[in-house]
């Protein structure tokens, strides 16, 4: 049954009321041949059964991550979120509510945003972190717009070692956010120098660890440089799960650290929505894109939460304001802060471990097959191979074969001679028998 | 010998000789609320009459403080980062905001002296 609030009878009583002769009146402002004459050819409706059927049938013509062996990365990675982080967010009080802006009625919400604040600042080592952005590119936008506007200069050097989407988001933002992007040539051997090219117009530089090709990086004598010259540094991450093993952005130096927060608590969701993380040092509080939550007392004295210091915040401030921002990945961040609560600091430390364990193992195996060459001398759990002959080919092959083996490093920077290059990544759901059938299928359709 | 000038947007400047003390007004103050935060230019910038001189914060709004005339800023209230409340308690005496030099004392007359202010405020109220 279908389901229209309004009958003839209702219509011809508004139409009256507002002295409109018919429908079609209300659209006199549209030029004539701009207006839809006749009804679109659309089909009519369907049942739930054909729905369910037609929708299945489109949906069967995609390989799901989880029915093949997996190994593709490049900035959003599979990892296995429990069913408990699930079945937590799916409670209405969390699924359905909306922003806290009444502290009397959202103390719930508010207090998960205080958690989440406190887990990625403890995540990054740094002082103090905001509750979300949208994802790990625009998070790179908003440090280099706060570095912009904490030191009063406009360029940022932009590591070639950062993910592609990045910088073209960047790329994007720059003109607008007042910031002349130096961009450096893709780094796929992690050798670019970037302490020379700071100078008094450096407000930051960007760097990525793990980085685009895998590379794991120690900026802290970049930190140095940076701090020298006045100039800010910029940490960005892709994967989260990596701070269970390696030295997070806040022990290396980084004054600001924007990163992707969708590893820990957040599928892959086709693309989005993803978790943007963002923490920097506590001098910067009130240059700080994005909402805040706070911890104070109440008048009675008790413990509560409240979003704050919205000075900041386009609502208030508008031009003036740090970001337009005004929301943030509320349910994403929320999944984050349960996983990694479930998980704890012993629990990431063990699942990051795997990971790695699970990567080592996949590289050891892949650089024994003839023709495959592992560039990287450290990854987490991502690496890059090369090839002789076209990466996106050899993807197509293997998939074909039933392997998804990874993302061509060319399909994200074309035009710049690496088709050779293949970026493969390993979480903890690749079982043993996935990596030796990598391998054994990477031989096979290496040598036809 | 000190005079106190006034501005429509509820700055004051109290000249003496060549430098100019700079806060708001009782009038100001009273709008905003509790003043949280004020946060004040470097020692030594140079102001143009008109333009941002500081902004000041209250639990419910953010308002730009404008340099009443041009002038290089001599001095800030350092009191005022652990206690913005001074601007509520005491706008005109402790929580003043910064001193200028001031470059052209003509500048002064475009200002509202004690008298014109209050009749201005009169307008408005």
């Amino acid at each position: 049954m279908r389901y229209l609030p309004l009958n003839d009878e209702d219509r011809a009583l508004m139409l009256a009321r507002i002295g409109v002769k018919d429908i079609a009146e209300l659209f006199a402002d549209i030029p004539p041949d701009k207006r839809l004459e006749q009804a679109l050819d659309l089909p009519c409706h369907k049942g739930e059964m054909e729905v369910e059927r037609q929708f299945s049938a489109l949906a069967a013509q995609n390989i799901a991550a989880g029915s093949v062996p997996f190994f593709i990365g490049a900035g959003a990675y599979r990892h296995h979120i429990p069913a408990s982080v699930d079945h937590l967010i799916q409670r209405s009080e969390f699924l359905t509510s909306y922003t806290p802006y009444q502290p009397e009625i959202s103390q719930g919400t508010l207090q998960a945003l205080f958690e989440f604040q406190s887990e990625v600042a403890e995540l990054t080592a740094m002082e103090i972190a905001n509750a979300s952005l949208y994802d790990g590119s625009t998070a790179t936008v908003e440090a280099a717009a706060m570095a912009r506007r904490i030191t009063g200069r406009r360029k940022a050097i932009v590591s070639g070692g950062l993910h592609p989407h990045y910088a073209e988001t960047l790329q994007t933002y720059a003109a607008m956010a007042g910031v002349d992007l130096l961009r450096l040539a893709p780094d796929v051997v992690a050798t670019e120098s970037l302490a020379e090219r700071i100078d008094q117009e450096t407000a930051c530089v960007i760097v990525q660890s793990p980085d685009f090709f895998g590379h794991l990086r120690d900026h802290s004598k970049l930190a140095e440089s940076c701090r020298a010259k006045g100039a800010l540094l910029v940490a960005v991450f892709t994967e989260a799960v990596a701070f269970g093993l390696i030295e997070p952005p806040g022990t290396l130096g980084a004054d600001i650290v924007a990163g992707e927060g969708q590893s820990i608590g957040n599928r892959l969701n086709f693309g989005g929505p993803y978790l943007g993380l963002f923490a920097a040092r506590a001098q910067y509080l009130r240059q700080m894109p994005g909402r805040i939550c706070g911890e104070t007392l109440d008048r009675d004295g008790r413990r509560s939460f409240t979003l704050t210091l919205s000075t900041r915040e386009q609502h208030i401030r508008r031009e003036k304001a740090t970001s337009n921002i005004c929301t943030n990945s509320g349910l994403a961040s929320l999944a984050f802060t349960i996983h990694l609560s479930l998980l704890g600091s012993a629990g990431l430390r063990r699942l990051a471990r795997i990971n790695h364990a699970n990567a080592v193992d996949l590289a050891e195996r892949l650089a024994a097959v003839p023709g495959v060459t592992i560039l990287n001398k450290t990854f987490f759990n991502e690496f890059t191979l090369r090839i002789k002959g076209d990466a996106s080919e050899l993807v197509e092959r293997m998939a074909e074969a039933g392997i998804l083996a990874g993302v061509p490093v060319s399909r994200l920077l074309p035009g710049q001679g690496l088709e050779e290059f293949l970026l493969v990544a390993s979480t903890e759901v690749n079982t043993d028998a996935d990596r030796a059938a990598y391998a054994k299928t990477l031989q096979g359709v290496i040598s036809c | 010998m000190s005079a106190t000038y006034y501005t429509k947007t509820h700055e004051y400047l109290r000249f003496d000789g060549d430098t100019g003390t700079i806060g708001i007004t009782d009038f100001a103050q009273a709008q905003l609320g509790d003043v949280v935060f004020v946060e004040l230019p470097p020692v030594g910038k140079t102001l143009t009459h008109g333009t941002e001189a500081a902004t000041v914060e209250s639990v419910k709004a953010a308002a730009e403080v404008n340099a009443p005339v041009s002038g290089e800023v001599t001095a800030v209230n350092l009191d005022l980062a652990q206690s913005p409340g001074l601007v509520n308690e005491d706008p005109l005496g402790r929580g003043w905001f910064l001193r200028l030099k001031i470059f052209d004392r003509a500048e002064l007359d475009a200002l509202l002296d004690e008298e014109a202010y209050r009749e201005f405020l009169k307008t408005i109220s």
